[in-house]
């Protein structure tokens, strides 16, 4: 390929490098009063990318950088899904920092190279390319997660997640180099060729490492543990920004590792992501029942809905990819949702609060951002005019058209824990005496997120032939 | 005949530095010593016609790494008569640890009389004409550039994270500002006063 096509491929990741490079030094030379304007600026930038995007994946596919980076409606799709949901992240942050001393604004910037590490992650077709890209996006992470410094568990959910997210990456890494060593490439490709071959005892080895490194950054259950802590520690707008964007990029690169990658030697990896489904899905439900604090119980809603995300991969189909990829979608909107109404939980003096009792009686307080969390809940919880019922159905309906019938049944059965906890949420807040009230404030902003969102999810229906046939096309560009 | 001679001079300085590491009583004679092992053994290195990894020894772990360790040894105050206390309890975790590298010792060379690895499956062979500083470049700077442009960015990102998490504003201090210095002119600085003669001389209001 012609050098400037090459360069063309990746002009997402290009603007947005520019972007981050140009805007840190703004924000190194203006201070921190500069934060608004470079926060509007990032998601301008964001926003460019994925138009540039779009543009791209009319004419785009191939491998560039000998087989290290692949440009093609998979990755597009998760892209584009990354950069909106990082965008909204960055656009909810001020409102919040605002009430903990103001912005700093390296945040935004922060963002904008996780979202090039995201990108790389989701566009990779050599475990190079992956652990470059995992890395940058982490280590992006690792300061968000403490950017509160002298908060002390936003300082203990950095250094949890740092130390944690290291070990997941030595996992990685070290599964990485069996595969190596085994097959002689990193390319994807080429690994596939060589488990093609018959999959030896050494790369059976290396798979289970890397997947197990894999689960850490998606939170599946067994390597769940960080999630809730972390989630509940980090600043209200970086848990959104954790509970969204990176999910999509980890689950989208577990997706093209299983399918591209491992695909030959289906059967293996398939009992893995079959047990990670279900063993999410069931402690996702179970575990979130007597959580007192929203942010938590949000963290094993996501735990929960990685389980039901997998069950799309279990199936390991193209329809299964195309469930993933559409399940991804609607729980970005779900989840962002979610937490810019958590996000408007602050009391008279304007403190963040986090328990689901101080949200008794929201309904009378604050009518309208009590119907916002009840849709959003109820969606979550997979109730059928909603549009999470949608994702859900279509993984299952994925898992028994491959065969997986009794996968399907107990990942309903557990979805009927999990609306437990969601129908909870709901019942305090319509039925229990009203708390005292949150403080009041108009942010247009955050009411326009949160009321696209809600609109996605209960008009979602009348979307359903644009984002059936975006995913199918993104599917088959894996196959 | 050179290479030979060569080989033996840095062979025995780099061992005889090594064991002068351990045994200078000064931690900083220690890192000294440290520094000429490296460069001994890049030297090695030269022989071996892999300059790459000599100019790495020379550059990173002499330039970069073993400054660090004497501005650590030289910053933090150990007691090093204390820690070295306490030798006959911690004999015996010290000798076994001795001795599985002897063991292992002995299993290396065993294995290296037994015949060499087969480097016959490698995927990336030694190009034969090039020499290997312009191979790696070759490498880096076209195939792997993407990854070279992210790793770049990834330092960025950490040398960004250590200043948001550990940099503070401090108030009450008084640097210096160049600009505001070259600024000033002599009419703001010099005050001419026509003091009386017999009385103290007043300062008030004169900035210092």
């Amino acid at each position: 390929m012609e050098t400037l096509a090459v360069f063309a491929s990746v002009l997402p990741e290009i603007v947005l490098t520019i972007a981050g490079l140009i805007l840190m030094l703004v924000a190194a030379y203006a201070g921190d009063g500069s934060a608004r304007l470079v926060s509007w600026l990032s998601v301008a930038s964001l926003a460019l990318a994925a138009v540039l995007l779009g543009q791209l994946a009319v004419h785009a596919g191939g491998e560039i950088f000998d087989g290290l980076y692949r440009a093609d409606a998979f990755a597009a799709f998760a892209k584009a899904l990354i950069f909106v949901a990082a965008a909204v992240c960055i656009l909810v942050a001020p409102r919040f920092f605002d009430g903990e001393g103001g912005q700093r604004a390296e945040y935004p910037i922060l963002i904008l190279f996780a979202c090039i590490g995201m990108a790389m992650m989701v566009s990779a077709s050599d475990f190079i390319t992956l652990y470059v890209g995992l890395e940058l996006n982490s280590l992006a992470a690792y300061v968000l997660a403490s950017f509160m410094r002298r908060d002390e568990r936003s300082a203990e959910a950095g250094l949890k997640y740092f130390v944690l997210g290291a070990l997941a990456s030595g996992i990685l890494l070290y599964g990485m180099s069996l595969l190596y060593g085994f097959s002689g490439t990193t390319n994807f490709a080429g690994v596939a060729q060589a488990i093609g071959d018959g999959l030896g005892t050494g790369e059976l080895f290396g798979l289970v490492f890397v997947l197990s490194g894999l689960a850490f950054k998606i939170s599946a259950v067994p390597f769940h543990m960080w999630t809730p802590d972390v989630y509940e520690g980090a600043p209200t707008p970086v848990t959104a920004f954790f509970a969204s964007a990176p999910k999509v990029a980890a689950l989208a690169l577990t997706t093209r590792i299983a399918i591209t990658a491992f695909g030959p030697g289906g059967h293996s990896w398939q009992q893995i992501i079959i047990f990670m489904a279900l063993a999410s899905i069931v402690l996702g439900a179970v575990a979130a029942i007597n959580q007192p604090n929203i942010k938590r119980l949000l963290a094993y809603s996501s735990i929960n809905n990685v389980g039901f995300a997998l069950i799309g991969l279990a199936a390991g189909t193209a329809e299964g990819v195309a469930a993933v990829l559409s399940y991804l979608a609607i729980y970005v909107v779900m989840t962002i949702g979610s937490f810019v109404c958590v996000l408007q939980m602050k009391d008279k003096d304007g403190r963040p609060v986090e328990t689901i009792a101080s949200l008794s009686g929201l309904s009378r307080t604050r009518p309208g951002l009590a119907a916002a969390f009840a849709i959003f809940m109820f969606s979550l919880a997979g109730i059928p005019p909603l549009f999470g019922f949608w994702a859900k159905f279509l993984v299952f309906d994925a898992a028994v058209a491959a065969g997986l019938t009794p996968l399907a049944a107990i990942g309903i059965a557990a979805s009927v824990i999990g609306a437990f906890y969601y129908l909870k949420v709901i019942k305090t807040i319509y039925f229990d005496k009203p708390a005292e009230g949150f403080a009041e404030e108009r942010s247009p902003i955050d009411y326009g997120i949160i009321t696209l969102c809600a609109t996605v999810i209960i008009i979602g229906y009348f979307l359903n032939p644009v984002l059936g046939r975006a995913s199918a096309a993104a599917a088959a560009s894996l196959f | 005949m050179i290479q030979v001679f060569a080989f033996y001079l840095f062979a025995t300085i780099v061992v005889a530095s090594a064991a002068m590491v351990i045994f200078a009583r000064n931690p900083v004679h220690s890192v000294l010593w440290l520094i000429l092992a490296f460069f001994n053994a890049a030297g090695l290195m030269v022989l071996l016609s892999a300059e790459f990894v000599a100019m790495l020894l020379v550059i990173v772990y002499v330039g970069a790494v073993a400054v660090l360790f004497l501005f650590v040894v030289m910053m933090l105050d150990i007691d090093f008569a204390q820690l070295r206390a306490g030798f006959v309890s911690y004999f015996p975790l010290g000798g076994a640890i001795a001795m599985v590298l002897l063991v292992e010792l002995i299993l290396g060379i065993g294995a290296w009389q037994a015949g060499s690895l087969n480097l016959a499956q490698r995927t990336a062979p030694l190009p034969e004409a090039t020499p290997n500083i312009e191979a790696i470049g070759q490498l880096l700077y076209t195939r792997y550039i993407f990854l070279f442009e992210a790793a770049g960015l990834i330092l960025l990102v950490a040398m960004i994270g250590a200043i948001v998490l550990t940099h503070r504003a401090r108030g009450g201090t008084r640097p210096q500002n160049i600009d505001k210095q070259n600024r000033r002119r002599p009419e703001e600085a010099v005050r001419n006063v026509n003091q009386p003669v017999g009385q103290g001389v007043d300062l008030g209001g004169v900035e210092l």
